[in-house]
């Protein structure tokens, strides 16, 4: 213990690493994703939109193997009855005496690979076309941005139905395709995700870590993926979790009137379609709407809390 | 010895958070002297801001909480008065220039509209012309050049110290007795900064109101302030005039704050921070709030577990630490008539 | 000011001439505009030389493309393949009914949203904000047509049980002309209107409340309230306008979105709209008529992107001096 000095700095006697004021003092290190996940957890509607969706879903994907009857099955003595216990006609029967709650089921399926395919498809592709114009701005970013721009002044319904119809009609073995289909919805849904990367990418690439890279012979490419992408990462997670949502409302829009997804595959929209000629029978217009709404739902609560949690411009309280 | 305009007791404010409950201010009194500029030092999270921003009822009741304490002004407790009272005191007896221009000044509104919104908010019945007059006039004390076109001009066409100098304007439109400037520099370029104060100095002889200067720069303070009050995590450790306490400091964390900083005029080999790291505000540790960070501490019992109280040192300076008295003689390197700063 | 309209007016014109053009190439692509004419049995097969020639279609898709803008303006909107009848008369019918009903339900869904949104924000986790919160989270979650089907469907009941007929649930009018005819086509329009109604609202009250939010926590609302302002005057003067900057940009994006659920909406309740003219023009492999609704649905959209860019432009004097 020695006195302060004027000319020299007082010699500070470290406290010990092991003694008990170290509590309270404890830095304790954290990973930004542990912090994300604290806040998610705290959610409470994104818990119950992942557990809603991890149901539904997970009841979609297993369809084969849960599903009452299988798709096809036709019963012409059971036709047009409402929901009972009776034959595990949870939905009730279509017209054909097939069982509504298995068309459901595989219609869960139907929505699931659409929405994820979608989402993954058009972030991955709304991503490279982000990197590029913010990072390397000027004619790349214009040329890019207009682009971006026009398919956004396009009447997104109406041109999806127009392809739809139209390559169905030009190549007539991909009529109804969901993959197909899908892909026409990628090519939709990137903008977003285009708009927001660069966004990103626009302002880190004047920071100093980039010039620090650069002046470390980094290339470009490196550049942009190791430095810069991690920090899109959040965003482009919440987008595309929204997008499955918009993505599955759209496709059903589409079956619905009738340039989605046919047969072999069940589409919701297109369940509701048939629905439409017999409105005495509402089980079979209200289940799968209502399957689409809760899915959606869920899949927008799941959004929601991601959101809070990565977003690193929270509102927060001023000390 | 005169009245004191502001007289602040133990004031404790909290915030209820989603990690806990953060104490912000925990347990403040200074006063403050008419014609006075008191400054408040500190590190972000000290707490100084939020100690006056509870003055004028700005803290957000949610999550935000008074939890006791008086503000006596003019007679009155500020922390007790109702929203109508509160909207009269504010702009008018006690003003406010807040800390970052750029977005402290609403960008769809002209100049000349929110500095005659400060007018006309307490004299309704003033004309529109002769608020104009008076913004101008506002504006050219404050040195913003061509104060007429400047007038119908929004806050982005503004450069950042002219700005600030807006709001400096904005805040004496009243001849505020009280004005909390917090820290009205930290976001401008060090040439801007001073510019800026100069205008402060000037705006302060004019009006003669009382100013509490917040800050984390001690050369401002020793620059602008008659007095000072340092502030630790939520407590005052150490308060005085500007000349004693930046000569002859009593508190480990003051001597630690006036090391750190470089000094221009002498050659020093290496900066010496402070070890470690501000506590934080949710968990407190016992006992006095530095000492895991205090090299006079040594690990000495009394100081892990009681809370040092702001005890006098004579004329008018105390400080908030059990071996304070160890101090006594220090003199730092701001001692030995060499200049501050 | 000026400068900036001007610049904005003249931006949109080559992003039409774009958008037009990537319409007709990729709907002509696609599509055999020929394809209807061959199979039609009443046409002599020996005019159809005479009616590639006429309409250019023996060019190549640059020049038909010309063409085809010519004839836009002068051939009253082109001519369609299939029925030979200029196409200008049925957009005439039916974006008069299209517009009737789409622009009512907007103007109310911008309207109610943007109050709810308001009063939402201000009363912060009241009854109030969690109601229309949970109701705009529903709204995101519903398809348009399954909506529209729900009314539908629940109006079918109420009159199958108790015999009165509120709403009709399809049709544009049952009573031609007349006195009676503004509440008959009311009645009709009402459930398409309160359909698009309610999706639209979702989003207004749902970013109206986030962007008063935002603003509320911001610093030039706390330097208001410093100067002594009033709480209402702090909302109405500093609060409201700048929240209702983004508003603007939602509203921009959201017409398309209304196009789209005006054809579902139309098909479900047959209205003679543009919408449902699409869907059967589309179904017949009419080319020209489905480009010429693309055309001018696209016209719409981007003209309605000008307006939102000066509206902006308007609330907020950062954009206007670039």
């Amino acid at each position: 213990m020695s006195e302060p000095t004027a000319s020299g700095g007082p010699i500070i006697a470290p406290v010990g690493a092991g003694s008990t004021e170290a509590e309270g003092l404890e830095l304790k290190v954290r990973s930004q994703w542990s912090y994300a996940r604290d806040r998610f957890l705290r959610h409470r509607m994104a818990i119950a939109g992942l557990v809603g969706l991890v149901v539904i879903f997970g009841a979609g994907a297993l369809c084969n193997y849960i599903a009452a009857y299988p798709l096809g099955y036709v019963d012409l003595t059971n036709v047009e009855h409402g929901p009972t216990t009776f034959g595990h006609h949870f939905f009730g029967t279509d017209t054909t005496g097939a069982d509504e709650l298995t068309q459901v089921l595989y219609g869960i399926r139907t929505s699931l690979e659409v929405g994820v395919f979608v989402a993954v498809v058009s972030s991955v592709f709304g991503l490279l076309v982000g990197a590029f114009a913010g990072y390397y701005r000027g004619l790349i970013d214009n040329i890019l941005m207009r682009i971006t721009d026009l398919v956004l002044t396009l009447p997104a319904l109406a041109i999806l139905l127009a392809f739809s119809s139209l390559v169905g009609q030009r190549w007539p073995s991909l009529r109804g395709n969901l993959w197909v289909l899908s892909l026409i919805l990628a090519g939709f849904f990137w903008t977003g995700i285009a708009r927001i990367v660069r966004g990103v990418f626009l302002s880190l690439r004047e920071k100093e870590y980039v010039e620090a890279a650069k002046a470390s012979g980094a290339g470009d490419l490196r550049i942009m993926f190791r430095h810069i992408l991690p920090n899109t990462l959040g965003p482009i997670v919440v987008n595309g979790t929204l997008a499955v949502g918009g993505a599955i409302i759209t496709e059903s829009a589409l079956s619905f009137l009738g340039q989605g997804i046919t047969t072999p595959n069940v589409s919701l929209g297109a369940l509701v379609a048939t629905a439409q000629s017999y409105p005495e029978a509402w089980w079979l217009t209200i289940f799968p709407g209502l399957t689409i709404v809760l899915i959606v739902l869920c899949v927008n609560f799941v959004g929601d809390g991601l959101r809070d949690a990565l977003d690193p411009t929270q509102r927060r309280v001023r000390a | 010895m005169p009245e004191p305009l502001l007289s602040i007791t133990d004031l404790v404010v909290e915030f209820k958070t989603e990690d806990g409950v953060v104490h912000a201010v925990d347990g403040v009194s200074y006063e403050l002297f008419p014609g006075e500029i008191l400054g408040i030092v500190g590190e972000s999270g000290s707490g100084k801001s939020v100690s006056t921003m509870a003055l004028l009822g700005l803290i957000p009741q949610p999550p935000g909480r008074i939890t006791s304490g008086t503000a006596m002004f003019q007679g009155r407790d500020l922390l007790q008065l109702k929203k109508k009272e509160l909207q009269e005191v504010r702009g008018k007896e006690v003003a406010m220039i807040f800390q970052d221009p750029m977005t402290s000044l609403n960008p769809v509104l002209t100049i000349g509209r929110q500095l005659g919104e400060a007018i006309k908010t307490h004299f309704p019945d003033v004309k529109n012309e002769e608020v104009k007059e008076r913004v101008v006039s506002l504006l050219d004390l404050v040195g913003v050049p061509n104060p007429e076109a400047r007038y119908g001009q929004y806050p982005h066409e503004f450069s950042g110290g002219m700005r600030q100098r807006a709001m400096i304007a904005m805040s004496i439109a009243n001849s505020p007795t009280l004005l909390i400037a917090d820290e009205p520099t930290t976001a401008l370029d060090v040439t801007i900064q001073a510019q800026v104060l100069e205008v402060m100095k000037r705006v302060m002889a004019e009006t003669n109101a009382a100013t509490i200067l917040i800050t984390h720069d001690l050369g401002i303070v020793a620059e602008m302030c008659d007095r000072v009050v340092v502030m630790y995590a939520g407590h005052i450790i150490e308060s005085g005039d500007v000349a004693t306490i930046c000569r002859s400091p009593r508190h480990p964390y003051t001597i630690g704050l006036i090391n750190s900083l470089p000094k221009l005029t002498e050659d020093e080999e290496r900066l010496e921070p402070i070890p470690g790291a501000p506590p934080s505000l949710i968990s407190v540790p016992p006992g006095c709030p530095f000492h895991p960070r205090c090299f006079l501490s040594q690990g000495r019992e009394k100081c892990r577990t009681e809370v040092p109280a702001l005890v006098p040192a004579g004329d008018g300076h105390a400080a908030a630490c059990h071996f304070s008295e160890e101090l006594v003689g220090y003199q730092s390197k701001y001692s030995k008539g060499a200049e501050v700063a | 000011m000026l400068t900036f309209i001007a610049r904005r007016v003249l931006y949109t014109i080559p992003v039409m001439v774009a958008s037009s053009f990537l319409c007709f190439v990729s709907v002509s692509y696609a599509g055999n505009p020929l394809a209807k004419l061959y199979a039609s049995p009443i046409l002599n097969p020996d005019i159809i030389p005479k009616i590639i020639h006429q309409n250019h279609l023996d060019v190549n898709i640059v020049e038909r493309y010309f063409y085809w803008v010519q004839s836009l303006f002068t051939q009253k909107l082109g001519i369609s393949l299939v029925t030979l009848q200029p196409l200008l008369p049925d957009f005439e019918r039916t974006m008069g009914h299209t517009f009737q009903f789409v622009i009512i339900a907007e103007t109310l869904a911008i309207i109610l949203g943007v109050a709810v949104g308001i009063f939402s924000a201000i009363r912060q986790y009241s009854v109030f904000d969690y109601v229309f919160t949970s109701t705009s989270f529903v709204g995101f979650a519903m398809p348009t047509f399954w909506l529209a089907l729900m009314l539908q469907l629940l109006f079918v009941y109420v009159w199958k049980w108790w015999h009165v007929r509120i709403f009709y649930t399809s049709g544009l009018n049952a009573v031609p002309g007349g006195p009676d005819w503004g509440l008959d086509r009311f009645q009709h329009l009402a459930l398409p209107i309160i359909t698009l109604l309610i999706i639209s609202f979702a989003g207004y009250s749902r970013y109206m409340r986030a962007s008063m939010l935002d603003v509320i926590n911001s610093d030039y609302v706390r330097t208001a309230r410093a100067k002594g302002v009033t709480e209402r005057r702090v909302i109405m003067r500093h609060v409201f306008r700048n929240a209702l900057i983004p508003i603007t940009t939602f509203g921009a994006l959201n017409v398309g979105a209304l196009l789209g659920g005006a054809i579902i909406t139309e098909s479900i309740f047959q209205l003679d709209g543009m919408g449902q003219y699409f869907i059967i023009r589309l179904g017949n492999g009419d080319t020209y008529a489905v480009m010429a609704y693309l055309m001018i649905t696209s016209v719409i959209i981007i003209a309605f992107n000008l307006i939102a860019d000066i509206t902006y432009g308007i609330l907020d004097p950062r954009i206007r001096y670039e």
